[in-house]
């Protein structure tokens, strides 16, 4: 038997390939060596791929090649080609691809094989449930963060009911298809297997459709650890052993990034997923409520902004809607060389996805050890002349830690109400996610800079420039 | 057959404690990287897409299996790409 075909060297090989993903994911960790971890990983996957190419179990290679190239030409014109900004929504699209490829093989394998014994079943309905929920939960992903859907939230009268009978009946085919009971006369298990397919896609509808855009980074992250688990489900219909470590790396991680999110909302994964933020008052914030709002113009907070020693950014999901990343980082270096201290406070669900923040403001390069997280910046919070809150709201609301009767009680913000001076570009004075109400506004020491970011900062780089 | 379902089982278990392990630590600036490098790896089931394209299955397999390799291939290829444009913009000055 030829060394290669052998059954031994194609498990020791996928045994390397496994080292090699735990090693990158560990490199991943650090930002001195996460690209590097990333070359470590691909290379594991390389392994992989060439391993299974030269294994007896495959004969032709027409068709796999077909598939192999069509992919890598999407995949990588797709990667090459996207721009930094709509990197979110590629991410989201990718995830769904890998959710779909699982589904998929399973279903190859439920078509091809005659005779699946209790286990395969079982891990078929696995990746045929798992798979369709991380596609379709991923596509709409995808639909909301490229703005194709409304960013809001999708319900309707009866939905959590609705998606709770759907999900039964997908279970009550799942059993079907790996018991293969009689139901009715003429009932096949292959209309089970088709059913199930489509009641998985529905439920990844339901799931993910009534997300509002604030609480996308925690579903976006689930769907992360869903497509892991729906490859280590792949594992078990094939009996393989790196898809199954790589598969639970990724479930695993996922999940951990899925509970961050949570804990930087002060909410449970429940919460997030079946019951959405009751609003305690919707449209414009109540200027009674909130105290005055004082507006500043350019020319007087640039002013302030002069006579600063330190500087704090405090960015949210509207500079990514205005583009404002480019400019905030011009105004950060002129600052720096009017010796001003410039760093960037980045609450972990600032934006639409776990670190979109960091990745923006990486592309207008900006130095990775000026993003800090609210931990660093709380305490010497004190100390900061300026607080500039760029298109973040709920994110900076003192009413999480004041007020016990707001829906965001008790979530870990960005306390940049006890800086010394807060800027606060916004738009108008609706208000954020979920119409609450954020008293930030109205603190004595608050000025709102209402205008488009992108243009309100600029005009404070003209300033600096004159 | 049995024994081997529960070997698979066992390594399931302990490649789920790693993973929690391995990326406990991970700073928030890289989070968006991890993720998607994360699932580049998740685009392992490219294995299974392979040997369900190329083995000798039936009509439906090659084509499912065709399918799969098509996106498979895509989220490894395309997540890895992307992760690497992704890191190469953190830098430090």
């Amino acid at each position: 038997m030829d060394l290669l075909q052998s059954e031994i060297f194609a498990n020791l090989a996928y045994i390397i390939a496994s080292m090699l993903f735990i090693f990158g994911l560990k490199q991943l960790g650090s930002p001195e060596t996460a690209q590097r971890g990333n070359l470590i990983s691909s290379s594991g996957m390389l392994l992989a791929v060439a391993v299974t190419l030269v294994n007896n179990q495959i004969i032709s290679y027409e068709w796999l090649a077909i598939g192999l190239l069509l992919g890598i030409l999407v995949g990588a014109s797709a990667a090459s080609f996207v721009k930094m900004t709509s990197m979110p929504e590629l991410v989201a699209l990718f995830n769904g691809f890998g959710g779909i490829a699982s589904l998929l093989v399973g279903s190859a394998e439920y078509l091809g094989t005659g005779s699946l014994g209790l286990i395969s079943l079982t891990a078929i309905f696995l990746t045929l449930i798992i798979g369709g929920v991380t596609f379709s939960g991923s596509l709409v992903a995808y639909g909301k963060l490229s703005e194709i859907l409304p960013g809001r939230q999708i319900t309707f009268k009866g939905q959590r009911l609705v998606l709770i009978v759907i999900f039964i009946v997908a279970l009550l085919f799942g059993a079907h298809l790996i018991f293969n009971f009689q139901v009715v006369q003429g009932w096949n298990p292959l209309y089970s297997f088709l059913l199930l397919i489509s009641f998985s896609l529905i439920i990844g509808l339901l799931i993910t459709l009534p997300i509002g855009g604030a609480d996308m980074p925690v579903i976006i992250a689930l769907l992360n650890s869903y497509s892991g688990l729906a490859a280590s489900a792949a594992g078990f219909v094939i009996n393989n052993n790196v898809l199954i470590v790589a598969g639970a790396l990724v479930g695993a991680s996922g999940l951990i990034l899925t509970n961050i999110m949570c804990k930087a909302m002060n909410r449970s994964l429940a919460n997030v997923v079946f019951g959405s933020i009751t609003s305690s008052s919707s449209g414009a914030v109540n200027p009674e409520e909130v105290g005055e709002i004082k507006p500043i113009n350019v020319s007087d907070a640039y002013l302030i902004l002069e006579a600063a020693n330190s500087v704090l950014v405090v960015p949210g999901y509207g500079m990514a809607v205005s583009q404002a990343q480019h400019a905030v980082r011009e105004l950060g270096e002129l600052l720096e060389e009017n010796g001003c201290e410039v760093n960037y406070a980045i609450h972990p669900v600032a934006g639409r996805m776990p670190g979109h923040m960091n990745v923006l403001l990486a592309e207008a390069n900006v130095s990775y050890d000026q993003l800090q997280e609210p931990d660093d910046v709380n305490p010497v919070m004190d100390t900061v002349d300026v607080c500039i809150v760029i298109g973040a709201n709920d994110v900076v609301n003192p009413d999480a830690k004041e007020n016990e009767g707001s829906p965001i009680y008790g979530m870990p913000i960005i306390e940049a109400d006890r800086s010394k001076t807060v800027f606060i570009l916004k738009r108008s004075m609706a208000s954020g996610f979920a119409g609450i109400d954020n008293p930030l506004f109205g603190k004595e020491n608050s000025r709102m800079l209402f205008g488009d970011a992108k243009e309100s900062i600029s005009g404070l780089v003209a300033e600096f420039k004159s | 057959m049995d024994n081997l379902f529960v070997l698979l089982i066992f390594v399931l278990v302990l490649a789920i404690f790693l993973g929690f392990e391995l990326i406990n630590k991970v700073p928030s600036t890289l989070h968006t990287p991890l993720m998607s490098g994360a699932n580049a790896i998740s685009g392992i089931t490219i294995v299974g897409a392979l040997i369900s394209s190329g083995s000798d299955g039936g009509l439906w397999t090659t084509i499912l299996g065709t399918a799969a390799v098509f996106f498979a291939t895509i989220n490894v290829v395309g997540g890895y790409l992307v992760t690497n444009r992704m890191l190469g913009m953190f830098r430090k000055k």
